[in-house]
């Protein structure tokens, strides 16, 4: 088991709120690993909004690498964060040469191209760098995109936290993805660590997804450049939910129409379900099995929630006006907004997506039986 | 034999023959039975003559002392050795016999029979298998393990108590993008039907005895409105009764068109009065157990009812070409047919070819990816079975099932199109009676589905056949259960009732058999195609070849 951990805030918060969210869940994960996503930046960043921030873990000899290759296609540095580290890392987490979290300026030749293009490009670098650093085991890069933070290493959350300082007036975001576990199920290997990344959509799993092989060949031939990794059974769920939004155009309340579709009988009688039907058959490779509860984040900022069709897992939102929070458990969420009216916690069952905007008014609850919101 | 007799090459005794029968005199009661019940008289009555030496004692031999030898006559079985009467080892002798005292029995050596069936040049002919026992666990599905148990990491499922959406698509389905715009712009997308993964495969009406067919239709009418179990079955070449083809019921039938187009005049003249769409059309290339050869309904089987519905003249053998005369080339007038056959439902009904296993099948998937009509690709594998064939296009012609399947489908991974064109396998599921087992390993190396014939026949009427050359007798319409004769005296031995309950038993049973086994893999919500990480074999080159993990 692991244990997810995911913030929205009107105020930027520091990374340290889900680290420690965590920590009071530790009964539930064995503290092999974290992994943290910060968007919504705060601070020196959110100046920055349009500059697309690398995050990685580099050797020297990688950054020399990197250096080369970012120049070679006309990537200037804007800014960065210095991740000074003790001499000693905690039980379990290797000495890293860097922990990179870097913001460039894009290229001149860049200037002029469509959102599309330049997020393509965006993706098609941060996996040629994955390519390269793979073959000399010199690079780890999880994410290059704006206003989007990636932190990932093995060892226990939080020792790993106070290893990397991320306690950094700099790391300061507004919405916050944790995970606290490494993969178990294949081998121990960053990439696959929760959160998964593509095109500023992010998710992260608690679960096994027993459909996990057909669904990567399906992704894998879908000729779409980021659909790779794999490393571990989760990271599907991040490109289903790419796929979803990006390839289909459709809103993620669609999201659980297609991992977890309704029974005929249900689709029968529901207002949508000649269109449901379709989505169905069309997409019967994406459909997941097993346990699983999906936390992500959206490129507008916000965030969501779904469930298995069985509901084995355990999650529950909740929050207060501004701020508001995912968490595997109740005391997750307690030790991280401690003053909220606890009626309104909401644990979502087996047909619902819960939805908090980016506005962060509300918590927004899509079951499966209601009508869908007008195609466009 | 006589003292007048004369030794041909073809003359055999009975232990030349391949089943002997075996008969006790002390048992039998002479009522007659089984010489009644033969269906191939291969038994007959017998009067023997037996001697007795009766020796008188010494003091009373004398002058007038005559012969000592006794002669008396008994009746009983004699088993006639000519080939053309061979025992098929049906047993239906014994099944009728009061005292058990007659059975056939193997001959414990290869038999010399095989050498004379073929009188008057005419090769052997026979209906029922291949006749390739695997030695009990030896057949690559039956060996096929399922390997992944979710247990500690993850909770199982309960087979019992949790939900199942075990059901496949057969149709032609678009990819997403393209679906969904089409959806949108309110365009065409093909029919696509969501069925049960067992589909009871193609045996015609003539085929199969008309006890037979109601049968299963009614078990498939059961499964279908009392339980809510979409089960299809498909008709094979032999048209359909024309009451069923103006019932509702012809929504759970898959009407199957090939070389000889029979029965199609009834069907195309019924479509005005159509209350519902069929399933599915069928269009048969081949068939497993004979590719290469067409079907072939012998004349003893072509009576009145069956000729009337299939358009022809009673009394004569009805063999369809191997070939669809007016096919010429798959990128031109294969695409027509399909075309045409969309045509006659208002392109509401799918359309699908079946082939026989064969090395040639990537080169056909290959080429139906790019008509944008065909609505799958059904594989008859090696074993499949069949009504008559050539015994030597059934015992050595064709592929197996398993490795054509997983080719095809690893080749649509390759093009992106696994959900595009679903794959049936048919064709050897269930040869040795674990028929949940062979369908889920075939589902997951690719199949989208399963058909099976051969299975249904034994479970659900008591067909006797095996895999060691026993009855094989569909041919001649002789079946001693009544399943494949069109003989009235036959097939009223069969009860369609029971049929239908039988039908009834074995789906429900391989429900849930087919849940207790994707339960532990961790899958509920869909069928597991392709889903070869569960898999595994302990042969290293099986494993190899159907790329899943090797297990020792």
């Amino acid at each position: 088991m692991c244990r997810l951990f995911s913030m929205t805030s009107e105020e930027p918060q520091s990374p340290i709120v889900a680290i420690n969210a965590l920590d009071v869940m530790r009964e539930g994960h064995d503290g092999s690993g974290v992994g943290l996503f910060l968007s919504d930046l705060g601070g020196t960043f959110e100046e920055l909004k349009g500059a697309p921030i690398l995050s990685g873990i580099f050797t020297n000899e990688g950054m020399k690498r990197l250096d080369q290759f970012m120049m070679n296609l006309g990537f200037m540095t804007k800014h960065k964060i210095s991740i000074k580290t003790p001499k000693t890392p905690p039980p379990l987490t290797p000495k890293r040469d860097s922990y990179l979290i870097r913001a460039y300026e894009y290229p001149q030749s860049w200037e002029g191209l469509t959102q599309a293009e330049i997020e393509l490009r965006l993706m098609q670098t941060r996996v040629q760098l994955r390519r390269m650093g793979e073959e000399h085991e010199d690079m780890i890069v999880y994410s290059f995109w704006p206003d989007v933070i990636m932190i990932k290493e093995i060892g226990d959350p939080l020792k790993v936290a106070e290893y990397l300082g991320l306690d950094h007036e700099e790391l300061r975001a507004r919405v916050i993805l944790a995970q606290g576990r490494q993969n178990t199920n294949y081998a121990i290997n960053l990439y696959a660590c929760h959160p998964f990344f593509v095109q500023g959509i992010a998710s992260m799993t608690n679960g096994e997804n027993t459909a996990f092989v057909p669904i990567r060949e399906f992704l894998q031939s879908r000729g779409f450049p980021g659909y790779m990794g794999y490393q571990s059974d989760s990271e599907v769920f991040t490109h289903i939910a790419h796929y979803t939004v990006n390839r289909l155009g459709l809103g993620i309340e669609s999201y659980k129409h297609i991992i977890t579709p309704l029974q005929d009988e249900d689709l029968m009688s529901h207002p949508d379900g000649e269109f449901l039907k379709q989505l169905k058959h069309t997409c019967r490779r994406l459909i997941i099995d097993g346990p699983n509860c999906v936390m992500g984040r959206l490129p507008d900022n916000s965030i969501f929630l779904v469930q298995d069709r069985k509901k084995l897992r355990p999650a529950v939102a909740g929050g207060k006006k501004g701020i508001f929070v995912f968490s595997s458990e109740m005391c997750g969420l307690d030790v991280a907004i401690p003053d909220r009216d606890k009626s309104k916690d909401f644990q979502p069952m087996h047909l619902d997506t819960v939805i908090i905007p980016s506005d962060r008014s509300e918590v927004r609850i899509c079951s499966q039986m209601d009508p869908l919101a007008l195609l466009h | 034999m006589f003292a007048n007799g004369s030794i041909s090459p073809s003359s055999l005794s009975v232990k030349d023959l391949l089943w002997q029968v075996q008969w006790s005199k002390e048992k039998c009661t002479l009522c007659g039975r089984c010489t009644a019940v033969c269906p191939v008289q291969a038994i007959e009555l017998g009067v023997h003559r037996k001697r007795a030496v009766q020796i008188p004692s010494l003091a009373n031999i004398g002058p007038a002392t005559t012969s000592s030898n006794v002669y008396s006559v008994y009746h009983g079985i004699r088993q006639k050795t000519d080939p053309a009467y061979a025992c098929v080892g049906c047993a239906m002798c014994n099944l009728v016999c009061p005292n058990g005292a007659i059975i056939p029995q193997k001959s414990d050596e290869i038999d010399k029979q095989r050498y004379h069936i073929n009188r008057g040049g005419q090769p052997r002919t026979r209906g029922g298998r291949r006749n390739a026992p695997d030695v009990l666990n030896q057949g690559t599905l039956d060996r096929i393990k399922f390997t992944r148990i979710s247990m500690l990491t993850d909770p199982a499922l309960d087979a019992g108590r949790h939900e199942f959406e075990l059901r496949t698509l057969l149709g032609r389905i678009l990819p997403p993008e393209e679906n969904l715009k089409l959806y949108r712009e309110q365009g065409w997308i093909p029919p696509v039907r969501e069925i049960y993964p067992l589909i009871i495969g193609s045996m015609s009406f003539g085929a199969l005895s008309p006890n037979m067919w109601e049968g299963l239709q009614m078990g498939v009418a059961y499964l279908n409105e009392e339980l809510g179990m979409p089960v299809r079955m498909c008709t094979g070449e032999g048209g359909c009764p024309p009451r069923l083809l103006r019932s509702r019921f012809l929504k759970y039938t898959i009407l199957q068109i090939a070389s000889g187009y029979f029965g199609w005049d009834e069907i195309i003249h019924a479509l005005p009065e159509m209350k519902e769409d069929p399933c599915a059309i069928e269009i048969k290339y081949g068939q497993g157990a004979k590719p290469g050869d067409g079907g072939l309904l012998m004349w003893y089987k072509v009576n009145k009812l069956i000729a009337a519905i299939r358009g022809v003249p009673p009394g004569v053998s009805l063999p369809s070409p191997p070939t669809h005369q007016t096919k010429y080339s798959i990128e031109e007038a294969v695409a027509k047919m399909i075309q045409s056959m969309y045509m006659a439902w208002g392109f509401r009904v799918p359309v699908y070819p079946k082939i026989s296993g064969t090395s040639t099948a990537l080169a056909v998937l290959n080429n139906l990816t790019r008509n944008a009509y065909a609505a799958g690709l059904s594989i008859c594998g090696e074993d499949g079975g069949t009504g008559a064939a050539y015994s030597v296009s059934m015992d050595n012609m064709g592929h197996p099932i398993a490795s054509n399947i997983r080719d095809c489908y690893l080749n649509l991974v390759r093009l992106g199109k696994q959900n595009e064109i679903p794959i049936f396998a048919g064709g050897g599921a269930g040869k040795n009676g674990k028929l949940a087992a062979n369908a889920a390993a075939l589902i997951m190396l690719g199949a989208s589905g399963v058909q099976t014939g051969k299975y249904l026949m034994q479970a659900a009427a008591g067909c006797v056949g095996s895999e060691s050359d026993r009855c094989n007798i569909c041919n001649i319409g002789q079946c001693p259960k009544g399943i494949t004769s069109q003989d009235p005296r036959l097939y009223r031995r069969l009860d369609p009732e029971k049929v239908a309950e039988r039908l009834v038993d074995v789906f429900l049973s391989f429900d849930v058999e087919l849940r207790k086994i994707v339960a532990p893999l961790g899958r509920s919500t869909s069928l597991p195609i392709g889903m070869s990480d569960a898999l595994a074999i302990d042969d290293y080159n099986s494993a190899q070849r159907l790329n899943i993990n090797y297990v020792v």
